[in-house]
């Protein structure tokens, strides 16, 4: 099993280096296509693996736990793998149909699985310096995803995200060496037993330090302003793979080392307070834009307040339901820009008032958008349902009735964001710039990708029972770091 | 683009790189327990790379390389990650190494590990990727394009 | 840690945050690489009193602790390749631009346009 699970890593690294290889763009296209799918199948095998029979260690380099570099594959990271590896084939073989998205950037399909990679390595890595290089080659490979093709107005923006990526990136050095200073080990599972010894005010100022890094990543409330503008200036599967994808890695990252490292007091009330007011600035934010991409941009923001909601309460129930958001979330988010991709592609543009009738010109891309939008807005019965429900039912049990009805209203006025989408673009009589039809492959994978999403809406329940094992297991794994400052 | 230098580097440079890129791979070759490795080795051959680039431009380091700066950082990567798959092979763990002693006679001996192949790959890696920030961003019309 | 390192990784971080805060994008490159020595410095510094080399077999005093060390390196290498494709960028955005200024954010000019259609 420790092979398979090392897999995970190499073959998206695999995949770089005979990307870079050959120089046929059909050879590239079908190497990145094989990792991506290679690398969702072994995802799922250890899945049911971890989930049937517990953790698996892996020992870089025969090197045991304090001395060397471990990888962790734990039913969060195993679960965390699986939604991602299913987001990155789709978003590829969304990219693969859109053609002009390879054809001219020889280099995509490498930088594309070094992407991969870096997430993979991200989930799996069992010390935070590993986790620091992860993140380095995950966000590398994104300020490369992004600039390319940058013209005179995107360069600035994409500039602020390089920036604000790089600042948070000295930061986490600086926070891993204060740590290492108070503890003496980077690693997760020996730092969660020695957390206990160290000074709780010390130990507090790391938890923040290590919120705010994430956080920055994450797009939480204070931190999200790099987002909106630079998301939105890459193509559309690039874009697609960043919402899906980066800021949930963030959000795992403060979900591991919030709860195994920094236990605060449950529930926490600066993080619940954090959590409503992402929510509510970024849904503000959707509602007073008018592209799409814009928009959904600002709903990525919006959405990580629930997962921040879920953490806050520091109780089973809670994490067990972040969890599941994000699961949905990754899924829903990589459909949403896709369909605006879609629209886009269709029509040449994505600002509302310039189309209109896209569902009597297209109905497919209709078709595709509506349960994505119902989902993000969580109605019955689609997955975004099932997330905010635990959700809901986490906070009502932890007795935060506040936050509860922040995260409520911010539905509401999510889903009014969303008919304001379909009401300017899909109705309406077809607007003459809708010309070109969308490729099948195109819609094949986003529509593959909104099955998945129905899928998790309709069987729940199997989601629900794994998500509450991992956030067992997180919550038991803190309970020996907290013995000694309690 | 031709870039103007002196007569003096030029003449030099005859001299200077071939010392450099020997003694980058020196520095590649006892890097597993010695001051080097791939990295350091890497550097100073793209240094080497860098006072050709000095004397004749972008045209004299495509020249002097034999493939792609893309081939050389994938063939680096792909070099690496045999090595990183060869300890799973042996029945180790990912990225386990091992060691082979060759005795080259009045040369002296080499300590062959895994690790010199593995640091070969990130070598071919770095010297591809000075290669490629030479070639993109020194080239004042390579940027352009 | 010792003061004077503790002191210069002080240092360097207040002049890298004074540089990012510049309109000028080669002065944030500039800040970013200081930052990150600052960060690489506090990293080195973790590890406690300075000693001998770590080898085993080397000298029997007390050792400095290799693992920060390590950290450090690898740090280095990642910085050294990201602050070169920022080179890259800020050279691209001179070419596309012609200037080397950081205007101001694009949320910030729309709101200011807005204000200014409505005051006619």
């Amino acid at each position: 099993m420790t092979t398979v699970v090392s897999l995970l890593v190499v073959v998206p690294l695999a995949a770089v280096a005979l990307t870079l290889l050959w120089r046929r763009l059909w050879v590239r296209r079908l190497i990145s296509l094989l990792s991506s799918a290679t690398s969702f199948v072994i995802a799922l095998i250890v899945l049911f693996t971890v989930d049937a029979g517990g953790s698996v260690t892996v020992a870089v380099g025969g090197w045991e736990a304090p001395l060397g570099i471990t990888l962790v594959a734990d039913r969060f990271s195993a679960l965390m793998l699986s939604v991602s590896a299913a987001a990155l084939f789709g978003v590829l073989a969304f990219a693969v149909g859109q053609r002009d998205t390879d054809e001219g950037f020889p280099a995509f399909h490498a930088v594309y699985q070094a992407l991969a990679a870096g997430v993979a390595l991200a989930f799996l890595t069992g010390d935070l310096f590993t986790l620091f290089v992860a993140f380095e080659i995950m966000l590398t490979a994104s300020y490369v995803l992004i600039t390319h093709r940058a013209g005179a107005e995107q360069v600035r923006a994409t500039m602020t995200y390089v920036v604000v990526g790089l600042v948070a990136s000295g930061l986490f050095l600086l926070g891993i060496g204060f740590v290492y200073a108070a503890t003496g080990t980077v690693n997760l599972a020996e730092l969660s037993a020695r957390m206990g010894d160290i000074d709780p005010a010390v130990r507090t100022a790391l938890g923040w330090l290590f919120f705010m890094v994430f956080g920055i990543k994450a797009a939480i409330f204070p931190l999200f302003f790099w987002l909106p503008d630079s998301y939105p200036t890459a193509v559309t599967p690039v874009t697609a793979i960043f919402a899906g994808l980066l800021t949930k890695v963030g959000v795992y990252a403060i979900v591991r080392t919030q709860t195994l490292l920094f236990p605060l007091e449950a529930p926490s009330t600066p993080i619940l307070l954090i959590a409503g007011l992402t929510m509510v600035v970024g849904v503000l934010g959707a509602i007073s834009q008018g592209d799409i991409k814009r928009i959904l941009s600002f709903h990525i923001v919006s959405q990580i307040g629930y997962m921040i909601m879920g953490l806050g309460f520091f109780t089973v129930a809670g994490i067990a339901a972040a969890i599941v958001f994000i699961v949905h979330q990754v899924i829903v988010k990589t459909v949403m820009f896709l369909v605006g991709g879609l629209v886009e592609s269709a029509s040449g543009t994505g600002r509302l008032k310039e189309v209109t009738g896209v569902l009597h010109r297209f109905p497919v891309i209709a078709l595709l958008f509506l349960p994505a939008a119902l989902s993000l807005a969580g109605l019955p019965p689609f997955s975004g349902f099932v997330g905010k429900l635990a959700l809901i039912q986490a906070g009502f049990d932890a007795g935060r009735w506040m936050v509860v009805g922040v995260s409520l209203l911010a539905s509401l006025l999510t889903l009014f964001s969303m008919t304001k989408i379909w009401s300017a673009a899909f109705w309406g009589a077809p607007t003459p710039n809708l010309r070109r039809r969308p490729s099948s492959v195109m819609v094949a994978a986003t529509a593959g990708l909104v099955g998945l999403s129905l899928l998790i809406g309709l069987a729940g329940q199997p989601l629900i029972e794994i998500a509450t094992r991992a956030a067992s297991d997180l919550l038991s794994d803190s309970a020996t770091a907290s013995g000694g400052s309690a | 683009m031709k870039i103007r230098s002196s007569h003096f580097l030029e003449t030099g440079s005859r001299t200077i790189v071939p010392t450099l890129l020997v003694v980058s791979v020196f520095l590649l070759v006892v890097g597993h327990n010695a001051p080097g490795g791939g990295f350091v080795g890497g550097l100073l051959a793209g240094s080497g790379l860098l006072v050709v680039f000095l004397t004749g431009g972008g045209r004299a380091v495509e020249d002097l390389l034999p493939v792609r700066p893309a081939t050389l950082i994938g063939s680096g990567i792909a070099l690496a990650m045999t090595t990183a798959l060869g300890g799973l092979a042996f029945g180790g763990s990912l990225l386990s190494s091992g060691k082979l002693d060759i005795d080259l006679g009045w040369v002296g001996k080499l300590e062959v590990g895994s690790a010199l192949i593995f640091d070969s790959g990130v070598y071919l890696v770095v010297t591809g990727l000075v290669a490629t920030v030479l070639l993109r961003l020194g080239d004042t019309e390579g940027a352009r394009r | 840690m010792s003061t004077a390192m503790a002191v210069a990784a002080g240092a360097l971080f207040a002049a890298g945050t004074y540089l990012i805060m510049q309109r000028l994008l080669t002065r944030i490159v500039v800040g970013l690489g200081l930052i990150a020595h600052g960060a690489n410095l506090a990293l080195l510094g973790s590890g406690g009193e300075p000693g001998a080399a770590p080898i085993v077999g080397g000298s029997t005093g007390v050792i400095s602790d290799p693992l920060p060390q390590a950290l450090v390196l690898t740090a280095i290498v990642i910085t050294f390749g990201v602050t070169a494709f920022l080179l890259a960028l800020a050279y691209r955005s001179y070419v596309l631009t012609d200037s080397d200024a950081v205007e101001d954010d694009l949320e910030d000019r729309r709101i200011a346009e807005l204000s200014r259609k409505e005051a006619a």
